[in-house]
């Protein structure tokens, strides 16, 4: 060791960049340059192109299958189907391995892969593809999810239709109340609608594995899900991240990733494959659809009495993660309010409908719908005003949820609530109008008669975390060495950067905890533990808190170098002690040497819900809340709709990029608002109407409104720096948020998400 | 078919460009320029907006013939060597790059609002980036970029 030198040292001043700050992203510049490498623009000089031939018919058995006129054009490489892929796995699937790599004798959905085909032009590949011929036996579709529960049904799947039943019995399952509402609620099919459309590239290694270069949420569930179906152990099939465009839950399950590694292996030629926007929304799992019918009761003071919900989801023709929406949908069904009788009943169904699975905030985004429509609807029968009727029946920190778990951190429900009602209303616009901010805008359909303005309010709640017993946990390996002669961390996980900021954060956790400014983020692969997914809300949580760890116990082995005083800490560079004064400097004390830690972190375990009653004191790790205010302008006479401005409040524990934090927040209203006014999968007799961004509409910059965004930092003392997972929340209460204000701006009912021009007029 | 267009300032000549290829995707697979993003090829989403003698189009919608001599300037040809352009710097700065996906063709599309109008109001804003999507950021800090942007633009004037 060096001499130790001794310096003053002011560490009033954080290192730059550190926890709390909101640094730049390390990905932005070649992100503003195009110069970012998306799992779309992989290239290599020898790669073929894939293409994937799918069923047109929502139910169907395959009497025959002819490869003869796509294996004969030239430029095809190899043409395979469910024959060709080696197992013993021919199924993959999230929480159930139900779903064929290639059709097995039958299709469930319109868009099931059947054939897969390797060329040397993406369009040769295209048409070959299109030359293979299918003999269909087709069937009528179950598409009705209520009806699919019948026990003479017809069976989407041989072990019947119900993929999960989940139920909550709590309390008086008779009680009584002074004032009761029903309503029947329904959602329809969201699609995630990133814009990377599903690509990557397989390259087929010397080893006789495969390296797969990929976008996704989660590279070792990828892996695990992909080597058996490949007849190759996981340790020769090695993915690493390639530039993600958005994921939001749509990239959970797999879509290329299989049928890319065949083709890889069977022409020993790197094979790529980039879903149009057409093929992507057959090729990946969307929102669940859900009817729900609900009936609260309340005291004439506007306690609740009970809420008894009734939630059928339709997950469509493979399992996805429909058993953790039906487990968030139940748990959380009843709402952020104290109920003291809460009968709920959620089945997640198979059908013959596309497939659905995560989308950000599953489970709860369906059921906020309905019990924060209830909770209106019960503001209107009691007199009271809707925040103050929440305010009553919010939970917070001590309360009991329906499941019986005891909240052991704040939860903000009051705080929020009043945070967005206390925010100033827009101005009144007065009698002349620019007809750009009105309903219709260029359409010029009003100078503003028969348009009403509206206010309406909603809170919403989110799990973060995998629940219910899953062993959740994340892995980071930091080293700390010296490079060009300065002190550099780097951070390696396998967590993925979907677009979230997590690559940001990493370094922040350890600027923070290291005291360097220099943090290294390699490209996230399986070369190190799992992260899990990012999804969920959970990679701040998780994959925070395992950097967290990792870099906490690099900085003891440094502090052991220096003598092992535990009071020291790691600040600009250098090792200093409690009182500022500077004991080495980090480069002389590590010398030649890399000190380096590998960290599998595991947060408080969950366990299951009583399958009888639901009942469970831990079943879920953390919970996020946001709530937010909509104001609406309606135009009564069209139904047209122009949101004015849509303010949200959320606690977030510590924000830990607060810019971050504030992009997730707008990003995942924008989501909530497009459920509430204009996305819907239109979806007939089990086949999508409308698969193009021409047909599916998401917000354009036109349709948001200027949204006002309060970030509350109420810490949970049981997560790393106090932090609560943010992502999801604001997609939940956002739509609930814009419905109410339509429902007070026209005074109808509005039962249904999305809401159509007609549901609004006569 | 050969296609001869400038792309960047320099010529570019390419060979065996199949007619039925949009300009996107001989930028992106012939040309070394993924930049302009392929996000729903049907002119929706503007993530393929490029410069195409100085007008922006969706590079999709264009026929790789009709871009044959003329000349097309990406979102790669806007930085000055290592110094980006004052848009590209703004949309970093602002934070209004998550994913990043619809971050080329924004960036285009504000390069050329700022270019006829260097101090828009947020409506005229609104209006131009109408015709680019983006699902990570709900457009607020795409907005904080542009008004950065201009009033960078404005101090450089001045």
């Amino acid at each position: 060791m060096s001499t130790p030198t001794r310096s003053a040292q002011d560490l009033s001043v954080p290192i730059a960049g550190g926890v709390g700050a909101s640094p730049d992203r390390p990905d932005g510049i070649l992100k503003v340059r195009g110069e970012f490498a998306y799992s779309s623009d992989l290239w290599t000089d020898d790669m073929l192109w894939g293409a994937t031939l799918r069923s047109p018919h929502p139910s169907a058995r395959i009497r025959a299958v002819d490869l003869t006129a796509a294996v004969a054009m030239p430029g095809v490489y190899a043409v395979l189907t469910h024959e060709d892929i080696p197992g013993p796995h021919k199924h993959f699937g999230l929480e159930r391995i139900d779903q064929p790599v290639l059709a097995i004798d039958r299709v469930r959905y319109q868009g099931e892969p059947i054939a897969i085909v390797a060329a040397d032009h993406p369009e040769t590949a295209r048409r070959a593809a299109a030359a293979i011929v299918v003999d269909y036996e087709v069937h009528e579709p179950v598409t009705d999810p209520r009806a699919a529960r019948a026990d003479d049904a017809p069976r989407v799947h041989e072990d019947g239709n119900v993929v999960r039943y989940a139920r909550i019995r709590r309390g008086d399952p008779d009680a009584v109340a002074d004032v009761v509402v029903r309503g029947e609620y329904e959602v329809g099919m969201q699609d995630q609608a990133f814009l990377g459309p599903e690509s990557g590239l397989a390259v087929p290694a010397l080893d006789g594995g495969v390296d797969l270069y990929v976008a996704t949420q989660w590279l070792h569930g990828d892996q695990r899900q992909i080597a058996p179906c490949l007849g190759l152990p996981e340790s020769k099939v090695r993915l690493t991240l390639a530039g993600v465009g958005g994921a939001f839950g749509a990239r959970e399950d797999l879509s290329m990733q299989i049928h890319a590694c065949l083709l890889a292996l069977r022409t020993g030629r790197p094979v790529k494959f980039c879903y149009s926007r057409e093929e992507s929304f057959f090729g990946h799992v969307h929102r669940h659809p859900a009817t729900m019918r609900y009936e609260t009761g309340a005291n004439r003071d506007g306690k609740l009495v009970y809420v008894k919900g009734d939630i059928v989801l339709d997950g469509g023709a493979y399992a996805s993660t429909t058993t953790a929406v039906t487990g968030n949908a139940v748990s959380l069904g009843a709402g952020p309010y104290e109920v003291p009788n809460v009968t709920m009943d959620v089945w997640g169904m198979y059908t013959n409908n596309p497939p659905c699975g995560a989308m950000r905030g599953f489970g709860s985004v369906q059921a906020a719908f309905a019990y924060e429509s209830q909770m209106d609807r019960l503001a209107d029968a009691l007199g009271l005003d809707p925040v103050e009727l929440r305010l009553r029946n919010a939970l917070h920190e001590g309360s009991s949820m329906p499941t019986g778990q005891v909240l052991d951190s704040a939860a903000a429900v009051r705080e929020i609530l009043t945070a967005v009602r206390d925010l100033p209303l827009p101005a009144d616009p007065g009698p002349v109008r620019d007809p750009l901010a009105l309903p219709g805008g260029a359409g010029n359909t009003t100078h503003g008669e028969g348009v009403r303005r509206g206010v309406g309010y909603a809170v919403g709640f989110k799990n973060v975390g995998y629940s219910e017993g899953y062993d959740d946990y994340s892995t980071a390996r930091v080293a700390l060495r010296v490079l060009g002669g300065e002190p550099v961390a780097v951070v390696t996980t396998a967590a993925v950067e979907v677009g979230q900021g997590h690559v940001t954060l990493q370094q922040q956790i350890a600027r923070t905890e290291l005291g360097v400014e220099k943090v290294v983020i390699p490209p996230a692969d399986t070369g190190v533990g799992s992260a899990g997914s990012s999804s969920a809300s959970r990679q701040t949580y998780l994959t925070g808190g395992a950097v967290q760890e990792a870099c906490r116990r690099v900085r003891q082995r440094v502090f052991d170098l220096v003598g092992g005083d535990r009071t020291l800490e790691l600040t600009g560079g250098k090792v200093v002690t409690a009182a500022g004064e500077t004991v080495a400097d980090l480069v002389e004390v590590l010398g030649d040497e890399t000190v380096e830690e590998t960290v599998e972190w595991h947060p408080r375990r969950t366990r299951e819900l009583d399958p009888e009653t639901g009942q469970q004191s831990f079943a879920h790790l953390q919970f996020g809340f946001c709530a937010h205010r909509a104001v609406v302008d309606v135009d009564t006479e069209l139904g047209l709709v122009k949101v004015v401005e849509l303010a949200a409040a959320q606690d977030v524990g510590k924000a830990m990029n607060p810019e971050a934090v504030r992009g997730q927040i707008h990003g995942g209203s924008a989501q909530g608002m497009g459920l509430a006014l204009m996305e819907e999968i239109q979806v007939s007799g089990g086949k999508i109407r409308n698969p193009s961004f021409t047909d599916y509409l998401i917000p354009t910059i036109l349709d948001m409104p200027p949204m006002a965004v309060q970030v509350l930092e109420l810490a949970d003392p049981n997560a790393p720096y106090g932090v609560r997972g943010a992502a999801e929340p604001p997609t939940i209460s956002a739509g609930p948020a814009v419905v109410a204000a339509i429902r007070a701006a026209t005074g109808r009912p509005v039962d249904r998400v999305p809401i159509r021009p007609q549901d609004l007029i006569d | 078919m050969r296609l001869t267009m400038t792309v960047n300032g320099a010529e570019q000549v390419l060979d065996d460009v199949w007619e039925g290829e949009s300009l996107l995707y001989v930028l992106r697979e012939r040309a070394g320029l993924p930049g302009s993003k392929n996000a729903c090829e049907q002119g929706e989403c503007g993530s393929c907006t490029v410069y195409l003698d100085g007008a922006p189009v969706c590079a999709c919608l264009v026929a790789a013939g009709q871009a044959a001599g003329r000349d097309v300037r990406t979102v790669e040809g806007l930085a000055d060597g290592d110094e980006l352009d004052v848009v590209q710097q703004a949309f970093l700065s602002a934070g209004a790059v998550q994913c990043g996906f619809c971050t080329p063709g924004l960036i285009v599309a504000a390069h050329d609002l700022l270019e006829r109008d260097p101090a828009p109001d947020d409506a005229t804003v609104r209006e131009a980036l109408s015709g680019n999507l983006c699902r990570c950021t709900g457009y607020e800090k795409i907005l904080d970029a542009v008004r950065l942007a201009a009033a960078r633009r404005a101090e450089v004037r001045s």
